[in-house]
């Protein structure tokens, strides 16, 4: 049997982006550092226009080694943060995510832990991957302590790879193989998201 | 200073020059062997021509790709680079690729290696210098150690040959690692 819906979890959905709702929105994200510095730690940090927004997203949905999506509530549809599968490397079906909830409001209500079973789910149902990476920052311990709740395993740690904030700062990265991952689903008492 | 920044002992980095090495490095790209070794992406031989129009684009400044060339006879043994470069965060991806099998294990590698890092912390003035390597590649392995690259981790399984998983081992030598290394 296939599952009913990839996209549905019990109180978040990932989604695609709405470009005439919800640029402005994202927008605005962008205009938060601390968002930038977390779910783009590599690049400079950047405020966005919404028509770039809209411009970033066009270019994506032509992409087949990137896979967006909005994370949405059930309940009123509002929009809480974004989920993303990239660099999809299908010659070794591996691939890294990107996950984050927006406003700190948001934060800490299970919504990030069901966008990431869907997006998982997602990367090994859908996409066939083998192997997902997720690279976290030290200055974001609350990252890689949610990946690990979810799976993940610590990997490597990159001593003092970025700079922020006139300090330097390691970078750690974490995996999930396909197979630890079909392992925690069958495994006793672990529910479907 | 440094009088010949990209001198090494026994070889001297040089810029890719279209006319003169593409044939020799269309000649390397036939050996698979070689290919997996260097990278993940699909080994496939390159022709003399595309070789050419890759080593004519003008240069990137995230990206500084040069020829290994030896300094007894100038003969070209391979290229190496630093890519990926993040000016931001001070960071850059080291590669070496000696594709002349005749001089891998004679220490040109290692020489080559060292004028890159050389090149990357006096020149590029960068915090750090990051890679990655193959689990089923001991021997360059043993090369980054030596010139003192620090393991970090190893990313499980990320690459897949002849049916089989194996891990990338990633390494990084931050500038004071280097500066130790060269006072020593």
């Amino acid at each position: 049997m296939l599952s009913q819906s990839l996209f549905e979890g019990r109180r978040v959905r990932l989604d695609r982006f709405d470009a005439d709702k919800d640029a402005t929105v994202v927008a605005r994200w962008t205009h938060d550092l601390d968002w930038l510095q977390r779910i783009e730690a590599r690049k400079v940090a950047r405020p966005l226009a919404a028509a770039r927004v809209r411009e970033h997203w066009a270019s994506l949905e032509k992409s087949d080694s990137t896979f967006l999506f909005a994370v949405r509530l059930n309940s009123d549809g509002r929009l809480v943060g974004q989920a993303a599968i990239g660099e999809v490397y299908w010659m070794h079906r591996s691939a890294t995510i990107r996950l984050g909830i927006a406003t700190p409001a948001d934060r800490r209500q299970g919504f990030g832990g069901e966008a990431l079973a869907l997006l998982v789910r997602y990367a090994f149902d859908e996409l066939n991957l083998h192997r997902l990476t997720a690279w976290t920052q030290e200055y974001n311990p609350q990252a890689a302590r949610f990946l690990e709740r979810a799976g993940f395993v610590p990997e490597v740690r990159q001593r003092q790879a970025l700079q922020r904030n006139g300090r330097r700062w390691d970078v750690i990265v974490l995996g999930l193989l396909r197979e630890e991952w079909e392992r925690a689903r069958s495994g006793p008492g672990e529910a479907e998201p | 200073m440094t009088p010949q920044l990209l001198h090494g002992r026994l070889v001297r980095l040089a810029a890719p020059d279209p006319e003169r090495d593409s044939a020799e490095m269309a000649g390397w790209s036939r050996d698979s062997e070689m290919l997996r070794l260097m990278d993940d992406d699909p080994a496939r031989p390159w022709s003399p021509s595309r070789l050419q129009e890759r080593m004519s684009e003008e240069p990137k400044l995230d990206h500084f790709w040069f020829m290994v060339r030896r300094l007894d006879d100038d003969r070209l043994i391979g290229e190496a680079g630093l890519g990926g470069i993040s000016w931001l965060h001070g960071e850059a991806w080291l590669y070496i690729s000696l594709g002349d099998r005749a001089c891998w294990g004679k220490g040109y590698g290692t020489d080559a290696v060292r004028v890159l890092l050389r090149y990357a912390f006096e020149e590029l003035n960068l915090a750090r210098v990051s890679l990655g390597v193959y689990d089923y590649n001991p021997r360059a392995v043993r090369v980054y150690e030596k010139v003192g690259f620090v393991h970090e981790g190893r990313l499980r399984e990320s690459v897949q040959r002849d049916g089989k998983h194996h891990d990338e081992i990633v390494m990084g030598v931050l500038r004071q690692d280097w500066e130790r290394m060269v006072v020593s």
